[in-house]
Parts: structure tokens; sequence; C-alpha cells
């Protein structure tokens, strides 16, 4: 096996035993993105300083950092002081943050080594990656098809394995659908369990950065890390964070009640998702259908919570302070930004953003429902396999009706993970694991014994 | 329901392509249809959420946080026109009207 394919855990055993540098380590993983990121395009700005960092670090080593010499990718919403970071918009193209993002600070607090920036749907606003405005990520598995997105250039760079992990960041399936399409492990934690100082904002109300990895265990690695209050971030929760990476086993399933939403069981995934429950369930969980609210309003409130909260986020591009100025925006950002702006206009902001909000209500009233009798619940990432390029270009709402089966979840702040569950033509199908507010442990620990008893997440593409 | 693009579009302050307001308008008009699916759900009682995890008043002292600010030099660095220490924004009064 490569370097570059190693997961944390086995990156991290090689290292201490001394097999292998941390410059041979970043040096693989440099080597990958050489060779075949012209082909998939998931890196916008690589950081030169990877290599100088690496062998400061080989000469001093401190094992006491948990994600110590660990090269990753970091979506191009999240601010790298002196870095180039543009959130795929050629508004900002030249600019160079003046600070970190909280999540880079924690991770470079931790000992990681950032390669680059990923490619991503331009300012976030999109499903397919092929919005950026620096041109489309490729899928590793078919690269006539999406990676999905936003977070497209972080879940194409970990299935094609050139980084470790990489952090994404998502505010309706920006994490779990990318991860889905391209067959990695993706985590969104609750809102507010991981600060959104310093990232780019789109929907300031469910972006919830998180990681994008090999498997279960290495989303907790990461996650507890980065996770936890931040004076920086007022609506950061301030819980004590109770993920334990190292206890994820030994979840006991024997009478536990897993959901089966029936209006969530959709597409071509439908039969694979049934097979996912069926592991489950010969664990002696107590798979059940049940009835949710159809996911077409959670569409509708999404779009128009969205599209508010954008408009107000991108008031702020002036050119004055940094970027270019307004007529450097592309159509997505048009698009979002004027019909957010309708939604809360006076006349119309009952009729639409408020009847969302309260609709939202409704969606948290039944999920609390829900959990007070099962742990969590099974569906589809998305319906079908990864689409292909060109797909999404002339449906002004592409990415809300790829996302339907995850933005409920999302505007109820849930956490949830994305675990590859079977292939149909060569593509892998994401099973999602959603479960209540903070209950992060319970749902990684879930897909750990899913990771354990299945092997779909070990398949690499062929590049 | 009618939106009116370009009137919106000066409200944003964001400028148009030739061709945009039509496909803006489209767009508006198909997701605007898609979205009256809330119409059918009687919510009048349910009181709206704007924040998901229930935190409430969450303030700081009113000081300065060193460790977070910005030095002037670094405030100014990535703007287009300086003048001696400060943005240049363009002129937004028309003397000559």
């Amino acid at each position: 096996m490569m370097l570059n394919q190693l997961t944390i855990t086995e990156a991290q055993v090689g290292l201490r035993a001394k097999k292998f540098s941390i410059v041979e380590l970043v040096t693989a993983c440099l080597d990958q993105i050489k060779t075949y990121d012209h082909k998939l395009h998931c890196f916008l700005t690589l950081n030169d300083q990877a290599l100088n960092q690496a062998k400061v670090m080989d000469a001093k080593p401190d094992w006491s950092k948990p994600l110590f010499g660990l090269p990753f990718a970091l979506k191009d919403n999240f601010l790298t002081e002196g870095l180039r970071t543009t959130a795929s918009a050629k508004v900002l193209d030249d600019y160079l943050p003046q600070y970190n993002a909280t999540v880079y600070q924690r991770l470079l607090n931790a000992g990681a080594i950032l390669l680059g920036k990923t490619n991503m749907d331009a300012w976030a606003h999109g499903s397919s990656t092929e919005t950026s405005d620096y041109g489309p990520t490729l899928n590793p598995w078919n690269t006539a098809h999406l990676p999905g997105g936003s977070s497209g250039g972080s879940a194409a760079a970990v299935a094609a394995d050139m980084c470790i992990f990489a952090i994404g960041s998502e505010t309706a399936g920006s994490i779990r659908q990318p991860a889905a399409w391209c067959g990695v492990t993706g985590f969104k934690p609750t809102y507010g369990r991981v600060s959104r100082y310093g990232v780019i904002a789109m929907a300031s109300s469910t972006d919830s950065p998180g990681p994008l990895a090999k498997n279960t265990t290495d989303a907790a690695l990461v996650t507890a890390v980065i996770a936890g209050v931040d004076p920086c971030d007022a609506t950061s929760s301030p819980k004590p964070v109770d993920i334990h990476p190292q206890s994820l086993q030994g979840l006991s399933l024997k009478g536990k009640k897993i959901a089966l939403p029936q209006e969530y069981l959709l597409g071509e995934a439908k039969d694979l998702v049934l097979k996912a429950a069926e592991v489950f369930k010969q664990a002696g969980a107590n798979i059940k259908n049940v009835s949710l609210l159809d996911p077409k309003f959670a569409i509708d409130v999404y779009t128009l919570v969205q599209r508010s909260e954008v408009s107000s986020n991108l008031a702020r591009y002036d050119g004055i302070r940094y970027g270019a100025d307004r007529s450097a925006f592309s159509y997505q950002a048009k698009n979002r930004s004027l019909l957010g702006t309708f939604a809360l206009s006076t006349g119309y902001y009952d009729q639409y953003y408020k009847k969302a909000q309260q609709v939202r209500t409704q969606i948290i009233a039944e999920f609390d429902q829900l959990f007070k009798e099962y742990e969590f619940y099974l569906a589809p990432v998305s319906p079908g396999p990864a689409l292909k390029l060109g797909t999404g270009q002339d449906n002004p709402m592409f990415g809300e009706i790829e996302d339907r089966l995850v933005e409920a979840s999302s505007v109820a702040g849930l956490t949830g993970l994305s675990v590859p569950c079977g292939f149909i033509d060569g593509l892998p199908i994401g099973l999602q694991i959603t479960g209540p507010q903070f209950s992060e442990q319970s749902i990684l620990s879930a897909g750990y014994f899913y990771q354990s008893q299945t092997k779909f997440h070990l398949q690499k593409p062929k590049l | 329901m009618k939106v009116n693009v370009a009137h919106l579009a000066k409200l944003v302050n964001m400028p148009l392509k030739p061709g945009e307001i039509a496909k803006l308008q489209a767009g508006f008009d198909q997701t605007l249809k898609a979205v009256a699916h809330l119409n059918q759900l009687p919510l009048t009682k349910n009181k709206a959420t704007f924040q998901v995890t229930k935190l409430q008043n969450v303030w700081r002292e009113d000081k300065l946080q060193p460790d977070r600010g910005l030095t002037q030099k670094q405030a100014l660095s990535n703007a287009k026109k300086t003048y001696q220490g400060y943005f240049v924004v363009p002129r937004v009064i028309n003397y000559d009207a």
C-alpha cells in the first residue's frame, strides 16, 4: 500500500514506529496530487510550505498532538492566514486572509499539515462543484460524472488518496452528498458543534464544518479535534464535547430501535439502503418503517432560508476592503442574492421567509418526536449515484432537489454520517445515519459498526 | 407572483449581464412556483425557528480582544486603494447633480 492511501490510524502507527517519516508521507500525497490533479481538479491552491513543515516536525516529533504530521486538504471557504482563499469565487481571486478559521487553527494546533485548498461550488452555492468559478472537479470513479458538492474537491481528494483526510462544510448536504458520490466517509456534526469562525458564510443558521475521511474512525478523530465551543462564534455550543474516537466499538444494537423513513426510500439507492438496514438487523436492532414529512417541504424550506441568508451574507462584498467589485459575481450568486432579498422584503417576508421558518419548526418537532423512540434513522444520502457533468446547469434548484434527503436534517441542525453502502454502474452510493442533535458518539459508533461488517469503504477508484 | 428582477438587482447592488434578467426571471418563476408547496401546510400557530440549538443571548464583554483584532496594516492589506492608512471608497454623493 502506498503511504498516501493510509488512514489516520495506519499513518500514526507507521510514523510512531518510524517505518516512514512525515516528509515521506507528505511527499506521497504531493506526488499523488501532481500525478492526478490535472485530471480531477481537486485543488485550487497548494501550500508550498507543506514539505518544510514536515521536515521541522520530523526533527522534533510531538506525538502528544492528536493529528501530528498528518497531511490534509481544506475546502477553500476556510480562511488560512497568508494563503489564498477564494471559496471558488472570482470575487475573492486574490484574497489573502489576515487570520485563520478556528477549524484550521485547531488542526494546526493538533499537528496536522495543510496540503492545499480544495475546489467547491462558488460560495458553496451548489451540489455539484460544477459552479466553481475555476471549473469543475471530476469524480475519481468516473470523470464523466460530478463529484457532488459543494465540498466536491475535498471528497474527490480523499477518494483519490491525495490526502489522509479533508475538511468540508455543509449547509444542507455539502459534506454528505459529495462523500456519497465519491465513496468516502463524510460527517456533518450538529449545528454549532464545530465553530464557523473564519468560514466564508453561506447560510449562517445551518453552516456546519466537518470531516471527509477514509473511514468512520478517522472522521471521529478529526471531529474530536475541531469540535467545541469557540468564543469567536456565538452560535457554537457550550455543551462539553462528547466524542471518543477510541470507544466507537462495542455499540450494542440489540433491541435498539432504528427508523426507516418511507418517504426517503427513493430511487436506485433504495435497495442498497434496505440491504444496509439488514446489517443492523442481524446485530439485533429493531428496524421499523416510519413516516416523516414529505422531503419536498424540506426542499422549499431550505431553498427559502438559504437564499435569504445568502442575500445577507453576500451583501458584505463591496470590493473596497478586499476582493473584486460586485460585477465579478457569477450567475448562481446573483440568482440566490436576488431571490433571497425578495423573500425577505416587505410584503413577502410573511409569505416566504417566515413561512419557511414556521415549517422548520414543524420539521424539528417531528424529529423530536421520532428520536423519543428511535436512536437514529437510515436512508439514502442521495436517491442515486453521481450524475453526469452538465446535469445541473439549467435547473435553478438543482442542488436543492439533489439534496432533498438530507435537507430536513440540516434545517433541524441534526448530526449525520454518510458511509459507502454499495455501487451502481461502478459509482458509489451513500447510506445516511442521522440522529438527534449532539448524538455524534452514537452516530459515529453506528457508522463504525456498519464499516466493521462491510467493505464498501475499502474500495478505491481506478485513477 | 412576478418578481421585478431589474428592481431587485438595483436593491442588491448586483450588476447584471445582458440576457441575465430573462434567465433569472424564468428561474424565479420556477422556484416560487415550487416553494408554493408550503401553502399546503396549516402553520399559523407555529413559531418561526431562527436558532436550532436554542441558544439565547450569547454575550461577551464589550472590550478589546487583542488576540482577535487586526492591526491597521493587516486590515488594509487586501484593499485595492488606500490613502494614508485609510480605505479609499467610491464617491457616493454627486455634487454636480
